[in-house]
């Protein structure tokens, strides 16, 4: 096999792995704050695939533009979810709050296939067929711009958690849930908040997700099941680590595609789980528990 | 349990017993599937609600025991009585290594149930490349001598499939009501309420939650050869879907966790609530997609808002059930 295929399939499998990590990341600040697993998370990776083609097929609207609008009213309904919805679970059992997002998460998918039927939809715009060359190597412009584009909202959201007080507060909720609530912190109002975010993660990357692949309701349960195996692949609680494990699953799915056959992709990400959770069950760049 | 239930429990099973002789075959055949996830419910239930380990891969032990018994019978002719030993022995084997790795390792909670997962997408995939097994054009069982009954071979009228499925709830129930009063029945509630507790009692908590997993494996064994020979065909993209395994367990976490008669509460009301909000379309001319999945959605949403411990145990208070005699 030619090095120069191999080269070019590795690089579009960094490219796309950007974009997974990014939603990846909604669902690891999800669950390291609020401790809870959004089961639903792939699923409204969906949604926001779908708003950005509704958004391009009725106003034209480049799915880059498209990200302001689809972020801020996720940004709203993960708030209103997590403060009507899971806030009132947070006490109650895990399992408890795993079928509660269960069940978000077919109301979610099988809404999506009452609107827009089982066919997948797609976006058209011209930059997705050209690509920049260096020597051999190819760079599709449409995943090259996608990937900029998430890891500039990862920086913006590691420098969130890092330098801005709500972030501080968010990140002393979940180290301390009752130590955040003795200095004063409103940590429902926190958990509401984050949960927003990792929402809003998820609209962009589903936003830009739409570019490179075309989306059907049968995608959800496969993005969550695909944001879980990076978050712990990865490691837990890691930013990095999440951007990290979404280029590890976006290689070995595109390499797994050229040596063995496309089908068969997702089984890689799958071993790559039980072997991570068997070995090292903090994630690759997780802190021991 | 006290006597009002016990009668409750006999008119019941004599109903059952009955129904063939009054049910049209569209009837024969609700019930058939009712029993079918009263069944597999009733099994992940040993797991879940009496040992507290969440498995949201039962799927997997469906479809690997439907397609042993399947492709047996397909390729050898060997019937369902010696391919369901090879099916319970493939799925203990899994379950077993399955709750070896995660318990050795320490996993648990939503780790463990992720893991599950883990292995019935990855058997899911593995199987559409399996040509021997029709891969993802699906094996199919020859349909015949429908009329005739052939117990051997599993084949015959909706009524035998209705009675195996209803031998089958009945003896799982039997056997799930003698295991909560039995050693293991406490020890697993112990672990489920408290494990490191269990532990300093000096339960051997990995011995415990083993024995739940393996035997919570072999009785869905059963369940997947019935499931293969009832339907004739097999699609790895349908039997070992995470929809099916969800499916398996929206009729005990509805019905109620932990309790005997949870899971085949929670069948009965699903069953016919889904089948009759898909006669109700039907009845209107409406042809949607996913309408009964929505449907499953919220009704799954607001029993797990409003109750949490499932329809049964409210149920059983208000029908002066509870306590025993």
């Amino acid at each position: 096999m030619p090095i120069d295929l191999v080269a070019n399939v590795v690089i579009a499998g960094v490219l796309t792995g950007l974009v997974y990590g990014l939603m990846a990341l909604g669902l690891s600040v999800i669950l390291g704050v609020v401790r809870v697993v959004n089961f639903a998370h792939g699923e409204m990776m969906t949604i926001a695939m779908y708003a950005a083609v509704v958004l391009f097929t009725t106003l034209q609207l480049d799915p880059f533009l498209a990200i302001v609008p689809v972020a801020t009213a996720f940004f709203v309904f993960g708030y209103l979810l997590q403060s009507g919805l899971i806030n009132p679970f947070i006490t109650r059992p895990e399992h408890s709050q795993f079928m509660l997002l269960v069940a978000v998460a077919i109301i979610m998918v099988n809404a999506l296939l009452m609107i827009f039927g089982p066919d997948a939809r797609s976006v058209q715009v011209d930059y997705q067929l050209e690509s920049f060359a260096i020597g051999p190597l190819l760079f599709d412009k449409a995943r090259v711009y996608a990937s900029t584009a998430a890891v500039m909202a990862s920086a913006a959201l590691f420098a969130f958690f890092r330098f801005t007080r709500t972030g501080k507060a968010i990140r002393a909720c979940a180290d301390n849930y009752l130590g955040a609530k003795v200095v004063g912190l409103d940590v429902k109002r926190y958990y509401a908040l984050t949960f927003g975010i990792g929402s809003a993660c998820v609209a962009v990357a589903g936003c830009l997700m739409v570019l490179l692949v075309d989306v059907s309701p049968a995608l959800g349960p496969a993005y969550t099941l695909l944001a879980f195996v990076i978050v712990i692949v990865g490691g837990l609680g890691s930013m990095a680590g999440a951007l990290l494990g979404g280029v590890l699953i976006g290689v070995s799915e595109a390499l797994a595609g050229l040596f063995i056959q496309p089908s068969a992709k997702s089984m890689f990400s799958f071993a790559l789980l039980i072997l991570v959770l068997l070995l090292r069950p903090q994630g690759l760049l997780g802190k021991r528990p | 349990m006290n006597r009002r239930a016990a009668a409750l429990l006999a008119a019941l099973a004599a109903a059952l017993v009955l129904l063939p002789a009054v049910a049209s075959s569209y009837v024969l055949s609700v019930a058939t599937l009712i029993l079918f996830f009263a069944y597999t419910g009733q099994a992940w239930n040993v797991m879940m609600g009496f040992a507290g380990q969440l498995s949201l891969g039962h799927s997997l032990y469906v479809g690997v025991a439907a397609y042993a018994a399947a492709g047996l019978f397909f390729h050898f002719g060997i019937g369902p009585w010696a391919g369901v030993w090879l099916a319970i022995l493939l799925c203990v084997a899994l379950g077993a290594a399955i709750g070896f790795l995660a318990f050795r390792f320490g996993i648990s909670g939503v780790y463990f149930a992720l893991l599950t997962i883990a292995f019935a997408e990855f058997t899911r995939i593995g199987f559409d490349h399996i040509d021997w097994l029709g891969g993802p054009g699906g094996l199919f069982i020859k349909v015949e001598q429908r009329e005739h009954l052939d117990l051997i071979n599993l084949r015959g009228p909706p009524q035998m499939f209705y009675y195996v499925m209803l031998a089958l709830t009945a003896g799982a129930f039997a056997l799930c009501a003698w295991l909560l009063r039995s050693r293991a029945g406490y020890y697993w509630q112990a672990i489920r309420e408290d494990e490191q507790a269990a532990q300093a009692l000096g339960i051997n908590t990995f011995r415990w939650k083993m024995l739940a997993v393996i035997l919570s494996s072999a009785l869905t064994a059963l369940a997947g050869v019935f499931y293969a020979f009832y339907y004739n065909n097999l699609f790895p993209e349908q039997t070992f879907h995470i929809s099916r395994s969800i499916e398996i367990i929206l009729g005990p976490v509805i019905g109620g966790v932990g309790t005997l008669f949870g899971p085949i509460l929670g069948a009965a009301v699903l069953t016919i609530l889904a089948d009759a909000i898909t006669e109700a379309l039907a009845a209107l001319g409406i042809e949607i997609p996913g309408v009964k999945q929505v449907f499953y959605g919220v009704v799954l949403l607001v029993v797990v808002m409003f109750l949490p411990h499932g329809i049964w145990p409210a149920l059983a208070r208000k029908l002066g059930l509870e306590g025993r005699s």
